[in-house]
């Protein structure tokens, strides 16, 4: 199969549910061009090895789709949203020393060493929430993972940290999910139904965005709780964010901060279930819990790529040479199953050994929210475990949604004998 | 030998050989453990002239002395079940080679069919035995030296002198900062760091420690502590003819190698440590393999590809950890299951809040160039070159973006490497890195050769203990 | 409990600090420090922390596999 047919083939809205065949044909050139400036890299050690090079750029400024969305009149559809994050730059979409500010300037108030209590202190709450949610699944026999579970916790627990009111979750929620169908870098993207579904999403992200300026402007006139405003009115080393680029950042840390977590929590139950024995497994051994979710995001990473890099000069890697100004996808997923670095890599095992996947990225643009999204899924999975008797697929494959990069179930029903009383 | 044969003698060495690890640390440790999981099941005998549990090094000059971790808390995780008889609290003290024995100093012989020297390092002492043995000098190597020291520096002294700005200097040094304590370093170089890094980021580091409050003089050597009637040091006697009172003091002038207890065993050991093959097989003084003898961690030398095959000692963590599990495997497998320990030389140090790291060996280079970030800011990444290939880097701050350049290093690219696509400093200009120059060649000579017929010429080591 | 991180292989991501925050502690920006026995009662903790290390430079002991005398 040639590159372009097979990568075609994986971003197709029908295959989402299984893009890993054709990430296997990808791999046999593991850096492959399936555009005229498009490079899709699905090896374990060329990702490696690009994840780190300077010479690698993540400023979508620089990216061949960034300058195609601002030559053509009708933006080719790759192009569509990588900047719809908002006008400025948010921290993934751009390159050191601006990146490493943004960066130290947000994490200052997230995570340590500056705030290093905020996150462990989700704890209880995240735990609470879950056993409510379950609690309220206890009179019935049927549940879905991804609406009344594996959601709402990273949802509420996101806006609590950012300082979003929950009461807004409704308006968002369905901006979010038009950015999400709209943003769409298959063949998909040139029908009439994909440029529909692509216009919605411009209209979406264009209110959200709209909305956390209005936000974050109000947290300028008046400090309130919440990480965006503090954001806004530090006096740290970097200084404050300039709200611009706080609404830029808000945007991914909004949607980064809750949609990816949702995913996983979903993949983990299903891939559980895929797997009998394991469900028992880790109530045995709640010890491998942790390492059953990472095993979870090798083989079914929350963020697939992610479509911002390009190559700042001529780059050699595994034979091929990326010419300078390519775009550069690092396709997260399929490097961790590259059989060259797992073996036996589509077989979940929770007991795997250097387990070095790249389901968070890698380099300096290495998940944000990485602890607190573990957090959630750890916590989550546990109180799963130890509730739910008897959890049963109902349908698998599930429904996925249109999304290639953050991709997940729409929903994910399953079947179970009851919900255990909490202990 | 038939292949059949050959896995003949391995299954039978594995069930019945009897192996013997002399040094109870992370290379002995690593050693014992990867030893099991290879399936030997023979007995094994691990001497350590230390009472504890092997245990971890490197928090001792960091968490431990600044009160995070109590010195008797860095016991090394278990991977796994050792089932060894360990013998801990008892030094070798010799080993004959002809009937294959390690000897003890309780007089016990050990004896063994493969042997793994792990033995290490100690701290070089004070040179004056009087004033070392004064209250309030200290060396740090062990945990009892750690929870000594660190009592010494939560007593609130009036001030710390340390002497020698290394790596575990500095880093000691940055914790009396952080626990407000005056102190002074005292360094012979130019700066700090010097010897590992050369002088371009020896004078980051200088800067460093004055921003953070350390009276930090280069260029000067300790003359001589003096004492106070209770034998407590307060006086310190500089060579530039300046005087302190201080109340503690710490040697921190690198390490000497134990192989002492080698002696007359007829191997290539000396203050250099141990010579051996990328396989950790132990030459004999002639600079012959033995099959029998290996060596692993910071006693060992070996040969290294990209250093022109330059005998290397890597007084690093990861050497020991990995060095040791390979010394354990190819003792446990004959060629050509053998395998090479050739890791690229890394090491880290965390001080002044700046997380240094580094791969490959700057020594080896003649030329920097700053690649990447800010120097002012203390975030940035540099090359070392020699010859135009890129032999070495360090970074502060910017661990993230080491592994590039540890890719480089394996592969020899040139020096100095391409331009980043960002974040670079104007021009990267390389420029002389300001390694001191090497040693002089010692006034007399550890080996000699002798004999005339060839089939009696050797090398014959002259101990320089017994010279004196 | 007794563990190890191979501060070599440690790229300073943090992911690891806040999962067990008792034990694990970034000096600076990067440079992380740690208790390297820490006690029992926070090993679910350190096993999060040492799962959610991307290079894996968490070594955490196996004394629950395989007993505390060795
Ligand atoms: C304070 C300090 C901080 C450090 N920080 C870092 C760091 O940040 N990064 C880094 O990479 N490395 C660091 N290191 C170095 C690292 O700890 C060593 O590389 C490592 O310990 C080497 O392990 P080893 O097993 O080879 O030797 P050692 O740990 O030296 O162990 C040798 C053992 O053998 C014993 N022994 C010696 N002679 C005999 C005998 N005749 N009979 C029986 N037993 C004997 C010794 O007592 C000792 O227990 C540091 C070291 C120290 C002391
Ligand atoms: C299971 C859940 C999650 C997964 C799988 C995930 C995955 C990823 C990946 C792969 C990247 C790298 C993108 C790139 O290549 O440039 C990334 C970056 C990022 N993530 Fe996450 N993420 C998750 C949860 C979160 C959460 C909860 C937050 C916020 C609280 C968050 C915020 C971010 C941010 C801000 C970045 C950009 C970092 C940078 O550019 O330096 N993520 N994430
Ligand atoms: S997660 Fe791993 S790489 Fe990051 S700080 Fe912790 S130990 Fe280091």
């Amino acid at each position: 199969m040639r590159p372009e047919i097979a990568w075609a083939e994986a971003m197709k809205f029908e295959n989402r549910h299984d893009p890993y065949r054709f990430f296997d044909e990808l791999r046999k050139t593991p850096v492959a061009r399936v555009a005229d400036d498009i490079y899709v890299v699905t090896g374990y050690w060329e990702l490696l090895a690009l994840a780190h090079d300077p010479r690698v750029s993540s400023d979508i400024s620089r990216s061949p789709l960034q300058a195609k969305r601002a030559a053509a009149q009708e933006p080719p559809p790759e192009a569509e949203h990588l900047t719809a994050y908002g006008r400025q730059p948010s921290m993934i979409m751009s390159d050191p020393p601006y990146h490493d500010r943004a960066r130290r300037q947000a994490m200052r108030q997230f995570g340590p060493p500056h705030s290093p209590d905020l996150i462990p202190s989700m704890e209880p709450g995240i735990e609470r929430l879950c056993n409510e949610l379950l609690g309220k699944a206890a009179g019935k026999t049927r549940i879905d993972i991804v609406d009344e579970y594996g959601y709402r916790v990273p949802v509420t627990v996101i806006c609590k940290i950012l300082g979003v009111p929950l009461e807004d979750e409704k308006a968002f929620h369905a901006w979010i999910f038009d950015f999400m169908a709209g943003l769409d870098l298959g063949p998909e993207a040139a029908t009439e139904e994909g440029k529909v579904r692509a216009a919605k999403g411009r209209e979406s992200t264009a209110a959200l965005t709209e909305y956390l300026r209005g936000l974050i402007d109000g947290y300028v006139r008046k400090p309130g709780e919440g990480l965006l405003s503090r954001l806004v009115n530090d006096d740290g080393p970097d200084g404050p964010m300039a709200p611009p680029e706080a609404a830029a950042n808000a945007l991914l840390l909004l949607i980064a901060g809750h949609d990816s977590t949702v995913n996983t929590i979903s993949h983990c139950v299903l891939t559980l279930l895929r797997n009998p024995g394991s469900v028992e497994l880790l109530r045995r051994r709640p010890g491998l819990i942790p390492r059953a979710i990472e095993e979870v995001l090798r083989l079914q990473s929350a963020v697939q790529f992610f479509p911002s890099r390009s190559a700042t000069a001529d780059i050699e890697v595994g034979g091929t040479v990326i010419p300078e100004g390519s775009a550069i996808f690092l396709m997260y997923g399929a490097a961790n199953r590259d059989p060259g670095r797992f073996p036996d890599p589509g077989r979940f095992d929770p007991e795997r050994r250097a387990n070095e996947h790249f389901g968070w990225g890698s380099g300096i643009h290495t998940c944000f929210g990485g602890p607190l999204a573990r957090l959630e899924v750890n916590v989550a999975l546990e109180v799963f475990l130890q509730r739910v008797e008897n959890p049963r697929l109902v349908v698998d494959p599930p429904p996925y949604r249109r999304n290639q990069i953050f991709r997940g179930p729409q929903h994910l029903f399953i079947d179970y004998d009851r919900i255990r009383e909490h202990s | 030998m038939r292949a059949e044969l050959i896995a003949d003698v391995v299954a039978e060495f594995k069930a019945y050989g009897r192996i013997v690890i002399v040094g109870a640390s992370l290379a002995g440790l690593r050693a014992a453990e990867t030893l099991r999981d290879e399936g030997f099941t023979g007995p094994l005998t691990i001497i350590g002239d230390e009472k504890q549990e092997p245990y971890d090094r490197p928090p001792l000059s960091k968490q431990v002395l600044k009160g995070l971790a109590r010195a008797d808390h860095t016991l090394l995780p278990r991977m796994r079940k050792v089932d060894a008889d360990w013998r801990l609290g008892v030094a070798a003290t010799g080993l004959d080679r002809r009937v294959k024995q390690v000897r003890l100093a309780d007089g016990e012989q050990v004896p063994f069919d493969r042997l793994l020297i792990a033995t290490g390092t100690r701290s070089r002492p004070w040179f004056n035995p009087q004033e070392a043995a004064l209250e309030g000098v200290f060396t740090l190597r062990t945990a009892d030296d750690a929870g000594r020291l660190r009592a010494a520096l939560a007593a609130g002294p009036g001030r710390v002198l340390i002497v020698g700005a290394g790596f575990i200097g500095s880093e000691m040094a940055s914790v009396c900062r952080e626990l407000g304590l005056a102190v002074t370093v005292a360094e012979r170089a130019e700066g700090p760091l010097v010897g590992a890094l050369g002088g371009v980021i020896g004078d980051i580091a200088a800067e460093m420690q004055r921003d953070h409050g350390v009276d930090l003089r280069t260029g000067v050597s300790v003359e001589a502590l003096e004492g106070d009637a209770q034998g407590h040091v307060r006086r310190a006697r500089l060579s530039d003819g300046t005087t302190l009172d201080v109340d503690v003091v710490v040697a921190s002038l690198g390490s000497i190698r134990n192989t002492e207890w080698l002696e007359g065993a007829g191997l290539a050991s000396g203050r250099w440590g141990v010579a051996c093959d990328a396989g950790c097989r132990v030459f004999d003084i002639n600079g012959v393999v033995t099959d029998s003898i290996f060596v692993a961690g910071d006693i060992a030398r070996a040969p290294h590809v990209l250093y022109d095959y330059q005998f290397l000692v890597q007084e690093h963590w990861d050497n020991a950890d990995v060095g040791g599990r390979v010394a354990a495997h190819n003792m446990v497998s004959l060629e050509p299951q053998r395998r090479p320990h050739l890791p690229l030389p890394a090491f880290w140090s965390g001080q002044f809040g700046v997380n240094i790291k580094g791969v490959g060996v700057g020594p080896f280079a003649d030329e920097i160039v700053i690649t990447q970030g800010s120097v002012t800011d203390r975030r940035f990444a540099a090359a070392y070159g020699r010859n135009g290939r890129i032999v070495a880097a360090v970074t502060f701050n910017h661990g993230k973006w080491l592994e590039y350049y540890g890719a480089l290093i394996e592969r020899s690219a040139p020096f100095p490497p391409p331009p980043p696509g960002y974040d670079h400093p104007d021009g990267m200009q390389p420029m002389p890195a300001r390694f001191p120059t090497p040693g002089a060649p010692t006034g007399w000579p550890d080996v000699v050769l002798t004999g005339h017929d060839p089939t009696e010429r050797g090398a014959e080591y002259e101990y320089r203990t017994k010279k004196r | 409990m007794r563990m190890v991180v191979d501060l070599n292989r440690c790229q300073g991501y943090a992911q690891c600090v806040p999962l067990a925050p008792e034990v694990l502690h970034l000096h600076g920006e990067e440079a992380l420090m740690y208790d390297p026995n820490p006690d029992d009662s926070l090993r679910q903790h350190v096993l999060r922390a040492a799962a959610s290390c991307p290079v894996q430079a968490i070594v955490v002991d196996r004394l629950d596999e395989i007993g505390k005398s060795s």
